[in-house]
């Protein structure tokens, strides 16, 4: 691998892995920090971190999102880009942190936090212009993007731009694949009917694709999707982007 | 509670594969009609904003735009009434009808209508009423709700307006070909439209400083039902007036491209009062009604204002992926989708309706194509907030839905990720003992439903970054 040298890189990065990711998915975040690393730059994995706030924010507990969120700013303090491995997460970061803390005392700090929040694939196409030489054996895939990733942080074709380096990969376009999986956070467990059929439309336009992988830059639709795909014996199995970059341009370590 | 029944409701439809093809269908082919519409993205991203400016601006005078319609329509000969319930918008009705001996009524399609529940109260009073609009009258015959805020008869295909036609219109045969069902329709609401002692119409738009109502369709039947008929009662929720007569076009250039995918409708009627001395026709009396029915108290709160903005488009609601699951009679109230998820809460309570806001994944698809720019996902997570909120807010029935064990289990949360080692602990024990999770528990029942059973890491990513030695700050 490869990237061409641009003057804007930063040379320290900041990492904040997500609690989907560090409970279920630490490979990918690992990959993530890899894929930064291999890029020449420092990445700097803040070990305080814990979780975005989503979860209470979303159900209606400001307080005690406000409270995590803080506690989350101040460990990233540094004037570096902070890099997230989901779409959701860093959509909750640099869209709600400022409305979190609009009229208070925290209000700058939190708005500066956000302006430096990145989703990783956005990252590392946009400012890094990374380049990958596939190293893996042909197959084919299918990318599901995430709501948030499109709706509240705007990524729009980075992560496939990625796969599709891959010389050896075929990317299958998923029918609806702007069509939310079901996941939700809450909303799975609130709604689980509703959930239920739309992550069961889901895998069964997977499916259709007739892909062995659904690649994806959010844990939290790679569980539900996954969690589906599993349950109905499937033979496509669900991978976090940045895991199955590196995995194709380094191997599998 | 609303929250049961939604549920409940939602896995009814969920089981009825002919509704789901139904709405699937439906949708797919609105979304991708719309898409067509819109397709110059600078075109709309400009339009949009001038039509989210035109009704933010009209919401922030709205008292005083109000006045000023009401002036105005009162110099142009119309009778302006204020209904601050939806009992008193019936009231007002059955006084005009009754000072009219007005018994047979036939009405355009009108969600205000359908709010106050207008039929079932004339009904109850022996007056008749009639829905001229064809989807209107299809679900009237079936005695159902809407399913859709544009089109109500959505969820029928061809095959059941032809029973259903067949079984409930006098001498119909049975057919399945579009236009004779529409033939038919027309056959029974020529001969109401002939006979109707009133007619009444909703409003898309009415514009304060010229007194106009606007009113857009595509049948001709809201033309019918404010012009032949001697009397004309419109009904409009209080939150429809613009200020000048050219801020209309932006919004109904979004509302019908984002509702039907048409530049504009069949027909737009602007209505500034009753006939004139020497004109041939007009009814003779215009009256509107103006509903608050919460609408008041909604407008009070400047964020959740923006509720208000609604032009009623439906697009929301189309680009719904639980609408398209469930349709729109799973849904408690009269707006169904998104908008009725913002909106309902507030008009019936959240004590009724408190759990609606969370009948959402907060995808935000219909954030991207709500053309006037309503925060719905964001006006969601506030309303899930008013619900659980420990103290009476701004919403009605605001902090009905407080549970102290939630509290508590947020509360608990805040703390174990605000705290880096009770964090730690926590994953620890997760990672090292969560699989001894009883597969029963609340949550994970759910989950497990159609998904298998979430498998913790055998480490967290903190450990895997300490192994490899990823600098810390
Ligand atoms: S909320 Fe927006 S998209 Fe939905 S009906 Fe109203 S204007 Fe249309």
């Amino acid at each position: 691998m490869d990237h061409s040298p641009n003057p804007s890189h930063p040379e320290k990065v900041y990492f904040f892995g997500t609690c989907v990711v560090d409970l279920f998915f630490p490979a990918a975040g690992l990959a993530g920090i890899k894929l930064l690393q291999a890029a020449g730059l420092e990445v700097i994995f803040p070990q305080g971190q814990s979780c975005c706030g989503q979860p209470a924010y979303n159900s209606g507990f400001l307080d005690e999102a406000r409270a995590v969120a803080w506690s989350q700013i101040k460990l990233f303090s540094k004037d570096y880009p902070v890099i997230l491995p989901s779409g959701s997460c860093a959509g909750m970061m640099k869209k709600h942190y400022p409305s979190l803390f609009r009229g208070r005392p925290e209000q700058a700090e939190a708005e500066d936090f956000a302006a430096r929040v990145y989703e990783l694939t956005q990252f590392l196409v946009d400012v890094l212009d990374m380049k990958f030489d596939d190293l893996g054996e042909p197959t084919k895939v299918t990318w599901h993007p995430s709501c948030h990733s499109m709706r509240e942080m705007g990524v729009g074709d980075q992560p496939k731009s990625l796969l599709r380096q891959l010389s050896k990969v075929e990317l299958v376009e998923l029918p609806r694949e702007r069509e939310c999986c079901g996941f939700g956070g809450t909303f799975s467990v609130r709604q689980p009917e509703v959930s239920a059929a739309m992550v069961t439309d889901k895998i069964d336009a997977i499916a259709e694709t007739g892909a062995e992988m659904v690649v994806s830059g959010d844990c939290g639709c790679l569980l539900n999707i996954g969690g589906a795909l599993e349950k109905a014996e499937s033979r496509a199995h669900p991978k976090h982007i940045a895991e199955f970059l590196w995995e194709r341009t380094h191997g599998r370590r | 509670m609303a929250a049961a029944e939604f549920r409940d409701a939602a896995t009814r439809a969920l089981a009825d594969p002919q509704l789901r093809a139904n709405f699937r269908r439906a949708m797919d082919g609105l979304m991708t009609k719309r898409a067509a519409m819109f397709a110059d993205r600078d075109e709309w991203t400009a339009l949009r904003s001038l039509g989210a400016a035109v009704r933010a601006r009209s919401l922030l005078q709205l008292p005083e735009l109000l006045e000023r319609l009401e002036a105005k329509l009162t110099e142009n000969g119309v009778h302006v009434h204020w209904a601050e319930t939806v009992d008193q918008g019936n009231a007002i009705f059955k006084q005009i009808l009754s000072r009219h001996d007005a018994t047979r009524l036939v009405k355009g399609k009108s969600m205000v209508s359908e709010e106050i529940g207008l039929n079932h109260a004339l009904e109850a009073d022996g007056i008749e009423v009639i829905e001229a609009d064809l989807g209107e009258y299809i679900i009237q015959l079936d005695h159902e709700k809407p399913s859709h805020i544009i089109m109500p008869a959505i969820h029928k295909n061809k095959q059941q307006i032809a029973r259903l036609f067949s079984q409930k219109i006098k001498d119909a045969a049975y057919t399945e070909d579009v236009d004779r069902l529409t033939g038919l329709a027309r056959q029974v609401l020529r001969r109401k439209f002939a006979e109707a002692d009133a007619g009444v119409s909703g409003v898309n738009v009415a514009v304060a400083e010229t007194g106009t109502l606007v009113l857009v369709e595509n049948e001709g039947n809201g033309r019918m039902c404010t012009t032949i008929p001697k009397l004309h009662i419109a009904v409009m929720g209080l939150e429809k007036v613009v200020e000048r007569l050219e801020e209309v076009p932006p919004v109904l250039s979004l509302l019908t491209r984002s509702a039907t995918a048409q530049p504009i409708t069949t027909y737009v009627n602007m209505i500034t009062g009753p006939r004139r001395p020497g004109e041939k026709d007009g009814p003779e009396e215009v009256h509107l009604v103006i509903l608050d029915n919460g609408r008041s108290r909604v407008f009070a709160d400047p964020q959740l204002r923006n509720t208000l903005r609604c032009i009623r488009c439906g697009a929301c609601m189309n680009h719904c992926p639980v609408y398209t699951r469930v349709g729109g009679h799973a849904y408690p109230g009269v707006y169904p989708g998104p908008i009725g998820k913002i909106l309902t809460p507030q008009i019936l309570g959240m004590d009724v309706a408190g759990d609606l806001p969370h009948a959402s994944s907060l995808c935000n698809a219909c954030v991207e194509v709500c053309p006037v720019e309503i925060p719905i996902a964001s006006l969601l997570v506030r309303l899930r907030g008013e619900a659980i909120r420990p103290e009476p807010g701004a919403v009605k029935g605001a902090g009905s839905h407080a549970d102290p064990t939630e509290a508590w289990t947020w509360r608990g949360w805040a703390l174990a990720y605000r705290v880096p080692a009770l964090y730690r602990l926590t994953t620890f024990l997760l990672t090292r003992f969560g699989w001894a999770l009883p597969g029963r528990m609340p949550l994970l029942k759910e989950w497990t439903s159609v998904r298998s059973r979430p498998r913790f890491a055998s480490q967290t990513l903190h450990e895997l970054a300490r192994r490899e030695k990823v600098s810390n700050q």
